[in-house]
């Protein structure tokens, strides 16, 4: 028995080479076939998504003649330019933290409510606003509390006027205020899942346990709800970081943002060869997006995964 | 002994700020759409008119914005239906190892700004597809890429593509006549699904076709506000409730899906 299995075996390392060849020929045609169907896709996606992207990695490292250069980045980072880096992320931020904190109180308060119905419709508005941007959201607050907006008149009429200190709805604070009209909603439809996953039982072990509220909280709940905000954070971050119509239509460039600076390099209103610095700063923008995405991701699977269980 | 004080409850109740807290939410979410519609029916002295509207709807830019807005809603639509599912069926159907990679590739444009992404396409782009809609239409076709490709997929995992693709082929049918007899009447929803989440996206769209100097229907908003700002807050309703009532109809045709986050391309 074992020496016709031994000879089997070494009729077939003779043969192997050959068989072994049709088999893999077979299965990397079968492979070949699997992919081909994903062509026209890989296509679009190379030629739409991957050459402009490229392109302005490439010619951020590239001078007006074509050499290769860091000058670009060097001027990105310089005074001028460095300025709408740094208000970017102080909107984004601002923005973030401030639709962060209550977009979080509201998740909570909805979900505790135990009041069907407000949830559903909290999720429903929430879904809405989120998705509510650009163009048409500064026109409505203009018209409610610009210049001459319905609002600004009417506590005028009153003796409130909003305009007389440092609020402005064409600067600073006043896109605060207008990208919380999606920051707050996208902050309820990332975190709710995550409060409504902290279970009651975990509260009655720790009160049973002789654990007072603020126990609970330090202990428990904030450690709990940590990755779900920082994420959500991130994301409202990445938002407002990159948001450009609101800010264009309500700033017209005069609030030095990221995008707005890179978008003027493109109409022309500044001087052709400082072309590729828009380069160079489209570059950071991606950089700083990715980076921040990046962590959303990385804490929303950890998130998720803890909800599963 | 725990010092739970009697009457105290273990499960946490709302404060009683809660109702306090959605009015002032209620308030700030409809006070600027509110003021927005007063706004473009107000006039100097307190009367009300619709002049702002008719001045609008008779202006001829209108009609060329919403007709090249048209235009690319059909492209993108195009896509969606010739590019995006049957390469998400495929990739359910034969490629399943692709599906990751795929995916990733799906999400860049959320990655990558839309403004950086217009650069981009200006400075790599040859000259006669910068001077035809049609790249705006790609580009509006790889931007809504992240929220067609999740709609689709999610409809796709809901019902078993193998066993039908098997039957369909079985029985003698086309791979053709499969995907759009067999596999797309069953997804319909979700292809419907996506269609709405891209045509949301397209109507809104501003920073590239601004950049690559396309006046859209939020281009010519825009460029309308400058010197006429009753006009162009009566065109922001317009405009916004359309697409409110297609976010409606498309939470309408699937309630139970999660509502599908917009990022990056406000």
């Amino acid at each position: 028995m074992t020496v016709t299995q031994s000879q089997n075996v070494v009729a077939a390392q003779k043969k192997g080479g050959d068989n072994r060849y049709k088999y893999n020929n077979i299965e990397i045609k079968k492979l070949f076939f699997d992919y081909s169907g994903l062509i026209p896709f890989f296509i679009f996606a190379a030629i739409f998504i991957g050459l402009p992207t490229g392109s302005v990695a490439v010619n951020a490292f590239r001078g007006n003649s074509n050499e290769w250069t860091f000058e670009n980045l060097r001027v990105a980072f310089g005074d001028i330019y460095f300025s709408s880096l740094i208000g970017s992320i102080q909107l984004g931020f601002t923005s973030a933290l401030t639709g962060a904190v209550i977009g979080l109180a509201i998740s909570y308060g909805v979900a505790i409510s135990g009041k069907k119905k407000l949830q559903r419709v909290v999720a429903t508005a929430s879904g809405v606003f989120a998705n509510t941007g650009g163009v048409p959201l500064a026109f409505f607050f203009i018209a409610a509390v610009g210049n001459y907006g319905l609002v600004t008149i009417a506590l005028q009429k009153i003796g409130i006027d909003i305009y007389s200190g440092n609020f402005t709805l064409f600067g600073f604070s006043g896109l605060v205020l207008v990208y919380l009209y999606f920051q707050i909603p996208l902050m309820v439809i990332v975190t709710y899942p995550a409060i409504e996953g902290i279970k009651n039982e975990w509260r009655e072990a720790a009160v049973n346990l002789g654990a007072t509220k603020s126990m609970y909280w330090r202990y428990i709940g904030i450690p709990i709800l940590t990755p779900a905000f920082t994420g959500a954070f991130l994301l409202l971050f990445a938002n407002a970081f990159a948001a450009y119509a609101t800010a264009n239509v309500l700033t017209s460039g005069t609030l030095p943002l990221l995008p707005l600076q890179i978008g003027a390099l493109v109409d022309g209103n500044v001087v052709a060869d400082q072309t590729n610095v828009g380069m160079a700063m489209g570059l950071e923008m991606i950089i700083v997006v990715a980076v921040t995405m990046g962590g959303y991701i990385y804490l929303d699977r950890k998130t998720s995964k803890w909800r599963k269980r | 002994m725990s010092k739970v004080k009697p009457g105290s409850t273990i499960t946490p109740k709302p404060g009683v700020g809660l109702n306090t807290w959605l009015i002032v939410g209620l308030l700030f979410f409809t006070v600027p759409i509110v003021s927005a519609a007063l706004f473009s029916v107000q006039v100097g002295d307190g009367t009300y008119t619709l002049t702002a509207y008719s001045r609008m709807i008779t202006d001829p830019g209108l009609s060329a914005a919403l007709w090249l807005s048209t235009k690319l809603v059909f492209m993108t639509v195009g896509i969606v239906l010739l590019l995006m599912v049957p390469t998400v069926t495929w990739l359910h159907i034969r490629a399943q190892k692709a599906k990751r990679t795929v995916e990733f590739i799906t999400l860049l444009p959320l990655i990558i700004p839309p403004v950086v992404t217009a650069l981009g396409l200006l400075s790599s782009m040859p000259s006669f597809l910068k001077d035809s809609p049609y790249l705006l239409g790609f580009a509006y076709g790889a931007l809504t890429m992240p929220y067609t490709y999740r709609a689709l997929d999610a409809g796709l995992n809901s019902i078993d593509v193998r066993t039908l693709v098997d039957a369909g082929r079985g029985l003698g049918a086309s791979w053709k006549q499969v995907l759009s007899s067999v596999i797309a009447p069953n997804i319909k929803s979700a292809i419907f699904g996506a269609i709405f989440l891209a045509v949301a996206l397209v109507l809104g769209e501003f920073v590239v076709s601004s950049l690559l100097i396309w006046n859209t229907l939020p281009v010519w908003m825009a460029l309308v506000g400058m010197s006429d700002a009753e006009g162009a807050v009566a065109i922001s309703v317009m405009s916004l409730l359309f697409v409110w009532l297609l976010l409606m109809v498309l939470s309408l045709l699937d309630g139970s899906r999660k509502v599908k986050i917009n990022v990056g391309g406000v």
